[in-house]
């Protein structure tokens, strides 16, 4: 069955982000990892969904700062991101990015970004590019919806609108700007709506369901090669870990992180399958894949060698 | 090609036609440069010559600079007009967070050629929002290029320099020279690289190094000295970054003195820089060395209250007579 087949295919991206996820805490705790990480656990599905509906031989992703999750979907083996994060030379970006931002362009995956927002009118500007090049590339810019109130985010709607440029603004939408509940922040926290005063479509979609973000970003993607502009969607869902690493989460209401438990996208996925008539044998068969396949990427990226410092000279220039 | 007469302004435009000629990857735009042919009318008629790959934008300085880096990662030679130097503020994100750090967090993999067409200092009644002269704040920026042509020939040369750099580079205009003289300018010839002074004047007894439109009243000054026996050599630093340390060094190595002027504020500016630069190079001076610059204050609207700020012809002569008055000229042997 296709959406059976579909679906599994999410939640094998989904297990390796999380896994990846798990991992990276583990790195951190035992500190072979340091500094500032954010994890995405819990908005998997947004990722798995939304590359699956995209060309990333000709597309472009610009993600967040939370953008181990978008590397991973894009491709990037959890070896270069885990080695990237433990400053080692085959790291994604050497060990020049760290947790925050890397960069893959090899994988249409053009850098996380830890300014919140300021991917959005970079996208643009690969949007920009493809009306010239004939590439049909389409840009999507993801940030989470605390970054609706960035000024840079503002104009990059703006100026995609005014001119008509493929890109796909996609707002992981998991309730806290940071630590702040963004519905105390805005007057609406429906901010699809926005899209209107733009003059683009705008839609929410179930951000916790990767198949329902998968055809909303496929759809948006073919409207925006086809010449019709920009579109802006509102993923919602949870992060189930705190904002970075070691963030207490004393903002939180209680019961709010169970019931974002009970509604995390892997979970879900597996409950559909079950009802699907998918074995729990071969559930417990992919999980125990991926996590073995994750096991050996920290293995390997603990046993590459630490970038060399005698290189950070290099690059800055041509 | 002959030499074309143009003013700055118009050496400007010749640079940008041919840089949309020659390279079919350069796009130009921003706030009114189609259309109106830019609020100083630098890019006059290329809207025309070359069709949509000029374009106005919205007042929106961080999609501006912002879709430049995004459309120099995939190919594209971005060209854009940030009208005031002080209104890149806005968007300084854009040009240090994410055009500077490109290529060096790719390792190579990406670039963001683009280009950064700007001018700054103040004009009479310029308020403090549109006064300001910023390129310290540019050239602190590893991986930025930052270029201030003060001539003609300058506005066109460096302009192209710049274009054709593979990296994201700053080019700050002024203004106050836009629509002056026209003087002879050759046009066509290899396209430049980035980097290097110019001796705008020769001389043995202090080396004023200074960059900008202030440059042209140094030049007055130096030639007032010069009737009274003080033989300065100026030179105008025209990249800020990267400095020409070699053209600085060799001169003060002659003259053992050295004056710096700049527009800017004296505090935290370029020419901390140069005299730093100087003083580790270990050649001895005959005097202490004198930035000339703006003191501490904002820059106030009103002419004569401006003028009280900003250094002038008269600072730098007096500079000049303090620094060669002691009668010793050239380095300590």
């Amino acid at each position: 069955m296709k959406s059976t087949t579909e679906l599994a295919d999410h939640l094998r991206v989904m297990h390796r982000i999380r896994f990846t996820e798990e991992a990276i805490t583990a790195l951190r705790a035992a500190g072979d990892v340091v500094g500032s990480v954010h994890l995405c656990n819990g908005q998997e599905a947004v990722y798995a969904g939304a590359v699956a509906a995209l060309d990333l031989s000709v597309d472009a992703v610009f993600p967040t700062y939370r953008g181990h999750g978008w590397a991973l979907a894009c491709g990037v083996a959890p070896r270069a991101v885990l080695a990237e994060l433990l400053g080692r030379a085959g790291g994604i970006s050497g060990g020049r990015g760290g947790s925050a931002y890397f960069t893959a362009p090899d994988h249409g995956m053009f850098g996380e970004n830890s300014i919140v927002g300021a991917g959005a009118p970079i996208a643009c500007g690969a949007a920009l590019a493809a009306a010239y090049d004939g590439s049909g590339r389409v840009a999507l810019a993801a940030f989470g919806e605390g970054a609706m109130n960035q000024g840079a985010v503002h104009e990059a709607l703006n100026l995609a609108a005014a001119r008509s440029l493929p890109v796909l603004f996609l707002v992981e939408n998991n309730g806290y700007s940071e630590l702040t509940p963004t519905d105390t922040m805005v007057r609406n926290d429906q901010l699809f709506r926005r899209a209107a005063g733009y003059g683009m479509p705008g839609a929410r979609v179930d951000g916790n369901d990767p198949v329902a973000v998968a055809d909303a970003v496929g759809r948006a993607a073919e409207r925006a090669r086809a010449g019709r502009g920009p579109v802006l969607l509102e993923a919602m869902t949870q992060r189930i870990v705190g904002h970075y690493i070691g963030d207490a989460q004393q903002y939180r209401p209680a019961g709010e992180l169970d019931a974002a438990l009970a509604a995390e996208p892997i979970r879900r996925a597996e409950e559909a399958l079950r009802a699907g008539g998918v074995a729990e044998a071969e559930l417990d068969a992919l999980r125990a894949a991926v996590r073995a396949e994750i096991d050996t990427a920290v293995a390997e990226a603990l046993a590459e060698p630490l970038a060399d410092p005698t290189t950070v000279l290099e690059h800055l220039y041509a | 090609m002959p030499d074309a007469q143009l003013t700055y302004a118009g050496a400007a435009n010749a640079a940008l036609d041919r840089a949309l000629t020659e390279r079919p990857e350069t796009l130009l735009y921003g706030e009114d440069v189609a259309v109106p042919g830019g609020v100083f009318g630098v890019t006059k008629g290329l809207l025309k010559r070359h069709g949509d790959r000029v374009f106005d934008t919205p007042i929106s300085e961080a999609a501006i600079l912002g879709s430049a880096v995004g459309a120099s990662m995939f190919g594209r030679r971005p060209i854009v007009e940030i009208m005031w130097a002080d209104f890149a503020l806005v968007a300084f994100d854009q040009i240090v967070n994410q055009a500077a750090n490109v290529r060096y967090i790719s390792r190579g993999r990406l670039s963001a050629p683009l280009t950064i067409r700007t001018q700054q200092g103040n004009a009479p009644g310029a308020c403090a929002q549109h006064s300001q002269s910023l390129e310290a704040l540019f050239a602190h920026v590893p991986g930025l290029t930052v270029a201030m042509p003060a001539t003609h020939q300058d506005a066109h040369d460096l302009l192209l320099a710049a274009i054709w750099h593979d990296d994201p580079t700053v080019v700050i205009e002024n203004r106050t020279l836009y629509h002056g003289e026209k003087r002879a300018v050759r046009l066509g010839g290899p396209v430049p690289g980035i980097g290097g002074a110019a001796v705008r004047r020769p001389g043995t007894d202090v080396t004023v190094v200074t960059w900008g439109a202030i440059q042209h009243a140094v030049l007055d000054a130096a030639q007032r000295a010069a009737a009274e026996g003080i033989d300065a050599e100026v030179i105008d630093l025209r990249w800020i970054r990267p400095i020409d340390l070699p053209t600085v060094l060799g001169s003060v190595r002659r003259t053992g003195r050295l004056l710096v002027v700049h527009e800017a504020h004296t505090v935290g500016g370029v020419g901390g820089e140069v005299v730093a630069a100087v003083a580790e190079s270990g050649i001895r001076l005959a005097a202490p060395p004198v930035r000339l610059g703006a003191p501490p204050a904002r820059i106030p609207a009103a002419p004569h209250l401006a003028a009280a700020v900003l250094p002038g012809a008269a600072d730098v002569l007096g500079a000049l007579r303090a620094l060669a008055g002691d009668g010793v000229h050239g380095a300590v042997a």
